[in-house]
């Protein structure tokens, strides 16, 4: 089965790199699914969990806080201010961040924490 | 003891404690250094990343952004300097403010108005001392950046960018930096971080070969505009690191210089104690020789 080359980089590091199948961003226009020999596409993205589906089944889910993806020759970037894996985010610190931006009403802090939960529970 | 050695002793004993303490920081230096060398390779595949897709929207598009295009007739710039927030470093921030210097005048020599903005507490107090105006500083973090202290400073001078010329905007963004080369040397760099030159994004290109034809999402221009303040972050950020890496190797340098220099002081400063000493102790014997004798001579003359 053909491959791309995922390379997952934030601001101040690598956080993910290796081989995938198919990788499922939001862009600003709708979701995207990128699988090898997409046609080359560069997209600011929203932030949303990407899914990183790999040959043997595994799946990586990553919280990314906006950015931008680019895909051409098989090589897909996703580059973020900030990016974490699933199994890097602390639940309940942002259950917690959660709700106290829900109580502060600020819609960035908010979206980022429910982005983390949304990468990190499935919910 | 002669007041003479008291002296040499108590000097002795204030050159032994800067020494240690310059050596201390000689040591601390020299870890941060391999520290901040570490996030500059960290943060690196993200600048390289960002240049590339800057880049190809840049030459793939026909957009017209104003962020790419030259202003016809620019006539205000704006000049970041990064400097340090603590002194002992050598040179690091005199060098890094006299290359900004530099470039504000070449400016004024082309006719535009320079808005300064400065990053590190050593940098605003050269200029707050001299009474230059300043347009916006920053300070705190020159030894350990972090990207949110480079997005502060970068939202500020994207503003001033993006405002119109005639309401106290600017057409040009320039950053002074100190570039990290060894151990041993820092250049003071100016780069010009907007409108895109395009020469070096040409340059690039060319290393990469063409580019292929991207589809944009949402559109180039979309693409663009949420591009290049991240762009603009990014190699400020960049800045900031290499500069902090430069700070440290610079302290390491002068702190070594200066343990040195205590070195030898030391020993000077023993030498002339020691001699000192002998000479106190030669006037002793003198002295009681001198005494004996006379005594001597004394009991002599009296028998």
């Amino acid at each position: 089965m053909a491959e791309l080359h995922v390379e997952l980089v934030a601001a101040d590091r690598k956080v993910w790199s290796g081989e995938a199948t198919i990788v499922l961003a939001r862009t600003k226009s709708g979701d995207i699914g990128i699988q090898p020999n997409h046609t080359p596409v560069l997209g600011a993205m929203d932030p949303q969990p990407v899914t990183i589906r790999q040959a043997d089944g595994t799946t990586v889910v990553a919280a990314v806080h906006g950015g931008f993806l680019s895909f051409a020759d098989n090589k897909l970037s996703i580059l973020a201010e900030v990016a974490e894996l699933a199994d890097e985010i602390d639940v309940d610190r942002a259950e917690r961040a959660l709700a106290g931006a829900k109580a502060d009403s600020e819609a960035v802090a908010q979206r980022r924490a429910e982005v983390r939960l949304l990468a990190a529970t499935g919910r | 003891m002669g007041a003479q050695l008291r002296v040499y002793k108590r000097r002795i004993r204030s050159v032994t404690a800067t020494k240690k303490i310059t050596k201390a920081m000689e040591m601390i230096s020299a870890s941060r250094i391999m520290k901040a060398q570490r996030a500059v390779a960290a943060s690196t595949p993200y600048a390289t990343e960002l240049t590339r897709a800057v880049t190809a929207v840049a030459t793939r598009s026909n957009a017209k952004h104003p962020l790419t295009t030259e202003p016809v007739g620019a006539t205000r710039a704006a000049v970041l300097v990064v400097t340090a927030d603590r002194g002992l470093a050598g040179g690091y921030s005199s060098n890094a403010i006299k290359a900004a210097q530099e470039l504000t005048k070449r400016l004024k020599g082309e006719g535009k108005d320079v808005d300064s903005y400065i990053i590190g507490r050593k940098g605003v107090s050269y200029y707050g001392f001299r009474n230059l105006p300043v347009a916006g500083s920053w300070v705190g973090f020159s030894d350990k950046p972090t990207y949110q202290d480079a997005k502060e400073a970068s939202a500020a001078l994207i503003d001033a960018f993006v405002t119109e010329t005639s309401a106290g905007g600017v057409d040009e963004l320039h950053i002074v930096s100190t570039e990290f080369v060894s151990m041993l040397t820092q250049n003071p760099v100016e780069a010009r971080l907007l409108p895109l030159s395009l020469a070096e994004t040409e340059a690039n290109a060319e290393e990469q070969g063409p580019f292929p034809l991207y589809d944009f999402e949402p559109s180039a221009e979309g693409v663009l505009d949420a591009l290049l303040p991240r762009y603009v972050e990014s190699r400020i950020y960049n800045a900031l690191l290499q500069s902090a890496a430069s700070e440290h190797a610079a302290r390491r340098r002068a702190m070594k210089s200066a343990t040195d220099n205590a070195g030898e002081l030391i020993k000077t400063l023993t030498r002339l104690a020691n001699t000192a000493r002998q000479a106190d102790i030669t006037q002793e014997i003198s002295e009681i020789v001198g005494g004996a004798s006379a005594l001597a001579d004394a009991t002599a003359g009296s028998d």
